[in-house]
């Protein structure tokens, strides 16, 4: 088999795997401060892809364009579900929290169905068909588009971790809940914050996501649990380990399946969640509890 | 007081109490249940027919696509001078336990016959229950050869098993490449890795060297059909140097693969597909211009025939935007062998209506071939199969000759030639 194959497969693995990332990132966001792990967050992408597939067929609006205002719509919905729906079950025991969850995650679903039936949607801008050729490489324009898109808002969701007062405010959540109640912050309003803001995340990944797949109703339980075994992978409750954990998984599924068997690929993903769980339980990049 | 009735000479002398009047219709049913008139009785009725198709999940659309052959159906029926069906839908969601259950519950309800299921995993799945029950199952679309290999009794299929598809595909092949002056030495092999997929595949290795054909299987990839991205797989494909593609897939994965192709700048001499995808109307109309040139290998119907013809013009009067395709023509011939079988048996009894499915023999019919009969396993083994090609989101009919309505066109014009 020619080198370049190899090549081009490793940096389609590897752009596809940056928007896995981001998805996965949203999750690690609201896991790491509000400690509750999003059931839903699969299902919410699915609600943000199809907000891009409606924006496109009634407005011809590209996804990439509509990424900040479907972004501005999820934060809204994970705002509202933290808010309204999350906040009394914080203190109730984690069970509990997972039932709620699931719960919303089925009526997502079958809301969606209602609305938009069974058949695949998908969105076909003037580059769906589009690749790069340079030399012997060539690169799909829709995943270099998606995954320059992915690391933008990724560096945007870090700076504003690292450098605002908001940012900064909800780490000193996530690091100390008592210490944050003592010194006056409005814990609750931050965790609704960060709901939203990992929602937000998860609408920019599925406007990015629906460039590159068709979108089902089913679609959501699937990117639930592949978000799961990458934020698992990376380190639940890290940001830069949701990151890795996306390429690292991308990377894996590509690379299986040109070295093996493509209808094998997600068994190599799943290998890996299971050798981190192994030997690195607390993911590859996540810190040890004391 | 004396009631009025009581005066009537009818009435004088009889007195109905509530117990004669319970015995009396007791009696009756049980008369009705063991009188001959029992059948005319029955025939009066619709005959309740539950269909089983796939209409969520991954196969949403085609089974949705099947679901149009039932609605066309009634009209059609009713010229036919066939009697009436009553249809209880069913959903399988693409799943084989859920399509067990969803048999369970139709017969439950009381259907009296079962029809679909389009995949051969879920068709599996009903045949056993419908054999357990000793309700009829007619098969509309399902290739794997086990299912009618059982020695079952109550299970029928007016469709080609794998080995008769693939063996008509490679006769067809040959005749297009004759005609054409145009044949790939070598092809890659990509299938789903599903129950028809495998059986597919498993019957190519079978059924190919009979037929000496003009190329090489250079690869084989298997993928699985409810994949998202098969970039990885036309990587593959493509890397294997091979001039076609050989095809065993459904829709959702041909679009992807279409898109893939496109994208990695890679335009085989042809795409020969074995199965669904390449042709319906969701690939036409995703495509566009991209969609035409694909052929594929078929079970389809005779243009020729006189009921193929009632068929479009009630699909077209029905859905104007949809062509005419395996799904509505399979679907709707397993509800016409019911309505002619409940015709005959003249009754709603299961077995009355098996023993007549048996004796089906119609020759009036869509799909090309002498028409439907089954053999003692249940299966018609009598049908054709057609090639078909995509023309300007329109389908002709390429071969065999005797029931074909255009001439083949290969190489395909590459996708980057096509404006």
């Amino acid at each position: 088999m020619p080198a370049e194959i190899y090549l081009n497969v490793a940096i389609s693995g590897l752009l596809t795997g940056l928007v896995y990332g981001l998805m996965a990132l949203g999750l690690s966001v609201i896991f790491g401060v509000v400690r509750v792990v999003n059931f839903a967050h699969g299902e919410m992408m699915t609600i943000a892809m199809y907000l891009a597939v409606f924006l496109f067929a009634a407005f011809k609006l590209d996804p990439l364009l509509m990424l900040v205002p479907i972004s501005m719509a999820l934060f809204a919905l994970g705002y509202a579900m933290q808010a309204g729906l999350i906040n009394p079950f914080i203190n109730r025991p984690e069970h509990s929290q997972f039932i709620l969850l699931v719960a919303v995650a089925i009526i997502m679903v079958n809301v969606l169905l209602i609305v938009y039936g069974p058949d695949a949607k998908s969105v076909q801008t003037t580059y769906s068909f589009d690749s790069f050729q340079i030399g012997p490489f060539i690169v799909d324009a829709t995943k270099a588009y998606a995954g320059a898109a992915a690391i933008a808002v990724a560096l945007a969701l870090f700076a504003f971790f690292r450098f605002s007062r908001i940012g900064k405010a909800i780490r000193a959540c996530a690091d100390c809940y008592t210490g944050a109640l003592v010194v006056g912050l409005d814990v609750k309003r931050l965790y609704a914050l960060t709901f939203g803001i990992g929602a937000a995340c998860v609408g920019a990944a599925g406007s990015i996501m629906v460039i590159l797949v068709d979108v089902t109703p089913p679609l959501g339980p699937a990117y639930t649990l592949l978000a799961f075994v990458i934020v698992i992978v990376g380190g639940l409750g890290s940001m830069p380990g949701a990151l890795l954990g996306g390429v690292l998984i991308g990377l894996t599924e590509a690379l299986a399946g040109l070295f093996f068997t493509p209808s094998a690929k997600s068994m190599f993903a799943f290998g890996i969640l299971v050798l981190v769980l192994l030997f690195r339980p607390q993911g590859i990049v996540g810190k040890k509890q004391t | 007081m004396k009631r009025k009735t009581d005066k009537s000479p009818a009435g004088a002398g009889m007195h109905v109490t509530r117990r004669t009047f319970a015995t009396g219709v007791a009696a009756g049913a049980i008369v009705a249940g063991i009188s001959p008139f029992n059948i005319l009785r029955a025939q009066g009725g619709a005959l309740k027919v539950g269909v089983l198709l796939p209409r969520s999940g991954a196969q949403a659309g085609i089974g949705q696509d099947c679901q149009r052959g039932v609605d066309i159906a009634p009209g059609i029926l009713k010229g036919l001078g066939l009697p009436n069906l009553q249809i209880m839908n069913g959903d399988t969601e693409t799943n084989v336990e859920v399509a067990r259950a969803r048999a369970e519950r139709l017969i439950a309800e009381g259907a009296q016959l079962l029809i679909g299921a389009f995949d051969s995993g879920q068709s599996t799945a009903i045949a056993q229950v419908a054999e357990q029950k000793g309700i009829p199952f007619v098969i509309n679309i399902a290739a794997a050869p086990p299912i009618t290999e059982q020695g079952y009794k109550f299970v029928f299929r007016n469709f080609p098993t794998a080995p008769m598809i693939l063996g008509d595909a490679f006769a067809n092949q040959k005749e297009v490449f004759e005609a054409t002056g145009v044949a790939p030495k070598s092809v890659v092999f990509m299938h789903v890795n599903d129950t028809f997929g495998t059986a597919m595949k498993n019957g190519i290795g079978a059924v190919m060297p009979r037929f000496n054909m003009p190329y090489k299987i250079a690869e084989t990839i298997a993928y699985d059909p409810t994949a998202r991205d098969l970039s990885i797989e036309v990587a593959k494909a493509k890397a294997s140097g091979a001039e076609a593609l050989l095809m065993v897939s459904r829709l959702n994965d041909a679009i992807l693969i279409t898109r893939e192709l496109v994208k990695q700048r890679w335009s085989p001499m042809a795409v020969l597909s074995m199965g669904p995808g390449w042709y319906e109307d969701q690939y036409l109309k995703t495509l566009g211009r991209l969609s035409d040139g694909p052929m594929s290998f078929v079970p389809w119907y005779d243009p020729n025939k006189a009921l193929s013809k009632k068929l479009e013009a009630a699909l077209a009067k029905a859905y104007p935007a949809i062509n005419l395709n395996t799904n509505h023509i399979y679907t709707f011939e397993a509800l016409l062998i019911a309505a002619d079988a409940y015709k005959r048996a003249g009754s709603t009894d299961p077995k009355a209506l098996a023993d007549a499915i048996r004796k089906t023999d119609i020759k009036d019919n869509v799909s090309p071939g002498p028409g439907i009969q089954f053999n003692a396993k249940g299966q018609n083994d009598k049908m054709k199969n057609s090639a078909i090609q995509n023309r300007s989101g329109k389908l002709v009919t390429i071969a065999p000759k005797t029931a074909s309505n255009a001439k083949p066109e290969l190489p395909m014009k590459p996708y980057d030639k096509r404006g």
